[in-house]
């Protein structure tokens, strides 16, 4: 300690790496030795393997599954059907959207990759000859891949819904139709759109895809029949309420239930849900008493492990005749599959798709979504966003644009003039949301001025002319894209996730030689909790962040939490634990002021110590605080140095971007050229520069997949066609463009450092600038939409449906 | 995306393949790269029972460039190919196609034979060798012939290879004159919605001669001798061009995927082959 009295304020600062430092990554070291411990990687003394037999068909009824020749090779412990699982009530199970979903096909099948047997084998590669010797016979039955066809259709594909006129979200008005959802005074709406001067319509899918995690979906459970406990090691973003949900399907009491999420390789949402292969390792361990796993491969990831989108939208804006929008109407047909297993919080069966007035100052507004079950794979969870945001800031970000073409006027200042004001904050929307804080109209200039807007559009008019001289076969497309964020899930008033409320929490226990350990409910898959949480800590405690070990994903020693999704870590577990940091300082305060000999009011903390008012050269360390909670007797004071703080947010948070992409597109062949792309971002209090970077790289990299090219494609027979990465899009360095990033800082107000989430922003973003910036291109010839993906030969399509090949 | 069982053997010389492939017939298969044999099996697309890994056998994996010819043994890689100073100063073409194919992990596997042999559409050295009229050596139980890359490739994975016989080289004339290979694709890794190699020789400002062919656009790779000789005596202007496009397009038969309809690849088609002759001619 002596050392440190040399060190200035501002060395002391710099040696916590606490908030605002770019700290390099803790878990870096290991990703990039290849020392992950992933799950996979979990190998158990006597450990089986477990492989699926999958349905070929879309729909079928399943005649009869005969297991005579698969048990019969060498090696097969086990093949698990319905009709085993039936007994123990776990054939048919939960989904977190309060529908149910098979575990494995009980009598027929609804969509192409869905689980129709369990095959257990002493050898990964024995289980998967042996799924090729299971015999199944099936009559196929025709197959709804269309929505709006499944809601006219006479085939009933939930037979076990069959006269169930109700479902978990009110009142089903077909027999595949799942729930209606709305929000917002649709009368007073339709009455703005007639009395107003002008009305924008546009209908747009936004196309099924897949969050394709590089690590796909898997889980080790090993249920020890002597002390009962039951293990399960799994690619889980929410271990706890995993837990908890197991305990409840098994009737295995929760104490003895302990779920750890080991390193996970990506989730993007892919990992939130639960799925077949998880409750058939389980039950597969509880029959065999020994450890049996089970991970997905890449086809089976894409094909039946929740998938994201498939909205099909219907807007209606309006607005006066100089573009102030005085309304907003939407319709969504949502495409759910065939179980309506989407995650979301239980009162939000379209999660937050009513933040879609976006940024903009919109008087009055209607969003209503119809569920629809097909023969298609269940999910619906939220890829790389919060619950449904991505639909939502799409949707008004090509309303604006579409808008822009009506009333023929540059989109940008569209946006501009219809921004929510910085004095509006807190601003309550139309579709019942309030907005913590935002400055857009400082961040849009800011991104304009960076690019020099009004020079691109410049260029892009002589482009058009030396195109329509046939100087050029190139197009330039100026992609805008301002986006509003809702991130946080949540106020345990209105947000849940199956009854469990969305707070997070934080548990920090401080070791006597001055280093921590905090343990948070949340979970990395890559987001770097391990890195930022202890810079939040270091900053609240003064104890470097070096010195502190952040511990995730065992729900033996964690607190309980919500988990990982919907930018949620750090508005709620960051919050958490800055609240808990924030216990901790009290108690160190009041050993600092016994040990200083002062009463408590009279120290202050600064930055790694507590220092006598008006006196800084008496203070005691942090460190030294910590000592002596564990070695004296202080009066009035329990020993030790630890807190615990469990945080229910106050409201969600609303990050905020502003984005430019300034693509080239070759009309003959498609090929889009993105030659710039700029992201403002801003996040609030900014933890870590370097990792905020690294967050907008990835995001943007996946807006850039989705808008391009990224599609889960089914024929009409309900065949997946982009079942590999052949096919299915997952851009590498080749395809990334250079990325230039910008920030403003508007804290939030109710966050207790001020930040507000960022994993997920750029793809909000990035997917509507993106697109947009296709579309753009094609303004000047009478394009108003045509939908994403836009991969080479759609773009080609939308020139040649515009006489552009002629 | 687990193969099925299979014995492995790593024989040591030519006759240890040939008589595994004997032996065990249709049940045999040799390996080079394994880059579309081992997916295919992974996939169970390709059944294997005995795969025959030719690692091991002599004689296959050099480059040798003189007297007017390049010999390639059919075990060069795809990053050999890339490396080899000598061939990208003779056949540069050859260069430019292979750092066009997938990316650097599987170029470092996959071979030259292999993506000969293979017979896949998609595979983008076919149509490379028979624009550069190559010759294909192959041995079998009988001893050696030769046949010419034109007349190698029948259908969809169907050569004139028999089971039983073994690629072992590739023989091409040094090209002379101006080369291109252009390529569109989705992204790295993906096989191409359109491909052309184009070499062409001038005399003066005319194309003395000029020798084209395409890629994935049907079952087979099309070379198409009226497409190169409609460039013959003229200036390769935009008349003469659109000429050999509108020869080439006659002898294409692209089929709808994930790639696009059949309207787009022949779109496509055009505007590759329109590129691929001008850069060649540039260069020529
Ligand atoms: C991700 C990915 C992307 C790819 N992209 C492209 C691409 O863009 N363009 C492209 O052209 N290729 C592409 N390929 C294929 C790659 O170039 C393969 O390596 C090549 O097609 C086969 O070469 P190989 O040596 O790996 O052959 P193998 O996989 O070992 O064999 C292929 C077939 O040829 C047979 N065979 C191999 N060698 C001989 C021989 N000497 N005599 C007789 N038969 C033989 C085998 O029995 C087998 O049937 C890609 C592959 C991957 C994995």
């Amino acid at each position: 300690m002596k050392d440190d009295v040399e060190l200035t304020r501002e060395d002391r600062v710099a040696n916590l790496k606490g908030m605002g430092c770019a700290r390099k990554r803790v878990e870096d070291a290991r990703f990039t030795q290849g020392k992950g411990n992933y799950i996979d990687d979990i190998n158990l003394p006597g450990m089986l393997h477990g492989d699926f037999v999958r349905s070929p068909y879309a729909h079928a009824k399943v005649l009869s599954i005969n297991t005579e020749a698969a048990m019969a090779l060498d090696g097969v412990i086990a093949v698990l059907t319905a009709k085993d699982l039936e007994p123990l009530s776990l054939h048919w199970m939960p989904t977190l959207a309060g529908d149910k979903q098979m575990v494995l096909a009980d009598g027929k099948v609804l969509f192409q990759g869905q689980e129709v047997a369990f095959v257990v084998a002493t050898d990964r590669y024995i289980a998967a000859d042996a799924v090729e010797l299971v015999e199944v016979e099936y009559e196929d039955l025709p197959v709804i891949t269309d929505p709006f066809e499944a809601l006219k259709s006479d085939i009933v594909l939930r037979e076990d819904l069959a006269g169930q006129t109700s479902g978990a979200h009110g009142p089903r008005k077909h027999h595949n139709h799942i729930f209606t959802w709305e929000v917002g005074d649709e009368e007073a709406t339709n009455q703005v759109m007639d009395e107003a001067e002008v009305v924008a319509e546009e209908t747009m899918y936004y196309h099924r895809t897949h969050p394709c995690p590089l690590e796909t979906c898997g889980s080790v459970a090993s249920m020890d029949k002597v002390n009962g406990k039951l293990t399960v090691y799994g690619t889980f973003q929410a271990p706890h309420v995993v837990r908890t949900v197991a305990s409840l399907l098994s009737g295995i009491e929760e104490h003895n239930i302990r779920v750890i999420s080991p390193d996970i390789g990506g989730g993007f949402g892919n990992k939130v849900g639960v799925y077949p292969g998880y409750v058939c390792s389980i039950v597969a361990s509880i029959v065999t008493g020994v450890p049996v796993k089970w991970v997905e491969d890449r086809m089976e990831n894409l094909m039946s492990t929740a998938f994201a989108r498939d909205y099909w939208m219907k807007g209606r804006i309006s607005a006066t005749k100089d573009g102030k929008i005085t309304g907003l109407h939407c319709h969504v047909t949502a495409d759910h599959g065939a179980f309506d297993a989407c995650a979301d919080p239980t009162k939000f069966p379209a999660g937050f798709m009513s933040v879609c007035t976006g940024s903009y100052d919109i008087p009055v507004a209607y969003l209503g979504v119809d569920g629809v079950y097909t023969n298609k794979a269940p999910g619906g969870v939220s890829y790389r966003c919060s619950f449904r945001v991505t639909e939502a800031v799409y949707f008004i970000e090509r309303m604006i644009e579409v808008l822009a073409i009506e009333l023929n006027m540059d989109a940008a200042e569209l946006r501009r003039i219809n921004f929510i004001g910085k004095d509006q904050f807190p601003y309550q929307s139309a579709l019942g949301w309030e907005y913590d804080s935002g400055d857009y109209h400082t961040a849009w200039d800011k991104a304009l001025k960076a690019v020099d807007y009004e020079g691109l559009r410049r260029e892009q008019s002589e482009r058009v002319t030396a195109f329509k001289q046939g100087e050029t076969r190139s197009l330039m497309g100026i992609g805008l894209a301002f986006f509003t964020e809702i991130v946080g899930a949540g106020p345990v008033k209105n947000c849940d996730i199956l009854g469990m409320g969305m707070f997070d929490s934080c548990e920090i226990r401080i070791h006597p030689t001055g280093s921590a350990i905090a343990r948070l409910g949340t979970i990395s898959q890559g987001q770097g909790h391990a890195t930022t949480f202890a810079q939040i800590l270091a900053s609240e405690i003064g104890i470097p962040a070096d010195s502190i070990t952040i511990e995730e994903g065992d729900t033996d020693t964690a607190p309980y939490g919500l988990g990982t999704y919907g930018s949620r870590s750090t508005p709620v577990a960051g919050a958490a634990t800055a609240m808990a940091g924030r216990k901790i300082r009290a108690k160190a305060q009041m050993i600092a002021a016994y040990l200083l000999e002062v009463h408590d009011d009279d120290v202050e903390f600064d930055v790694d110590r507590f220092v006598v008012k008006g006196a800084p050269e008496r203070f005691k360390t942090m460190a030294e605080v910590a000592y002596a909670a564990y070695n004296q007797a202080i009066p009035g004071i329990e020993p030790g140095l630890e807190a615990v703080s469990y945080y229910d947010p106050p409201n969600m948070t609303y990050p905020f971007g502003a984005y430019v992409c300034v693509m080239d597109i070759d009309v003959d062949t498609g090929v889009p050229t993105i030659r710039r792309f700029y992201a403002l971002d801003d996040c609030g209090t900014r933890i870590n520069p370097m990792v905020i970077e690294g967050q907008i790289h990835g995001g943007l990299t996946e807006a850039l997949a989705v808008a391009l090219g990224q599609e889960i494609a089914y024929d009409d027979m309900g065949n997946v066609k982009t079942g590999t990465l052949m096919d299915f899009f997952l851009p590498t360095a080749w395809e990334v463009p250079n990325y230039e990033t910008d920030h403003t800082v508007t804290p939030s107000p109710h966050h207790p450092i001020g930040a507000k989430g960022v994993g997920e922003s750029p793809h909000v973003g990035g997917v509507p600038c993106f697109s947009n910036a296709v579309m753009d291109a094609f303004r000047a010839f009478g394009l108003r939409h045509s939908n994403m993906p836009h991969d080479h030969w759609r773009i080609w399509q939308t020139a040649q449906d515009l006489g552009l090949h002629k | 995306m687990i193969p099925a069982a299979f014995d492995y053997y790593r024989p040591k010389d030519m006759a240890g393949v040939l008589a595994l492939l004997q032996e065990h017939g249709d049940d045999a298969r040799v390996m080079a790269g394994g880059h579309s044999l081992i997916p295919m099996m992974k996939l169970r697309m390709a059944e294997v029972p005995h795969l025959i890994d030719l690692q091991d056998v002599p004689g296959m994996s050099e480059i040798s460039i003189g007297d007017g010819k390049i010999r390639i043994g059919a075990l060069v890689t795809q990053h050999d190919i890339i490396a080899h100073e000598g061939l990208a100063q003779s056949a540069p073409i050859l260069r430019e196609a292979a750092m066009q194919i997938a990316d650097p992990q599987v170029r470092y596997m996959g071979t030259v034979g292999g993506n000969l042999a293979n017979g896949d559409p998609g595979n983008d050295m076919p149509g490379l060798m028979q624009c550069l009229d190559a010759q294909f050596t192959l041995v079998g139980a009988d001893g050696e012939r030769s046949v010419a890359a034109r007349e190698f490739y029948e259908a969809a994975y169907m050569t004139a290879r028999a089971d039983d016989e073994v690629l072992t080289e590739i023989t091409l004339a040094t090209p002379n004159g101006g080369y291109a290979y252009e390529k569109q694709k989705r992204k790295i890794g993906d096989y191409a919605t359109a491909a052309a190699a184009v070499q062409i020789t001038r005399d003066g400002s005319r194309c003395a001669s000029a020798s084209i062919a395409m890629t994935n656009l049907s079952d087979v790779p099309v070379w198409s001798q009226s497409a190169g000789s409609a460039l013959v005596d003229t200036e390769v202007g935009s008349d003469a061009i659109k000429a050999a496009v509108a020869y080439m397009l006659d002898e294409i038969d692209p089929t709808e995927d994930n790639r696009g309809p059949v309207a787009f690849k022949r779109h496509v088609a055009g505007a590759i082959l329109t590129r691929a002759i001008q850069r060649a001619w540039s260069r020529a």
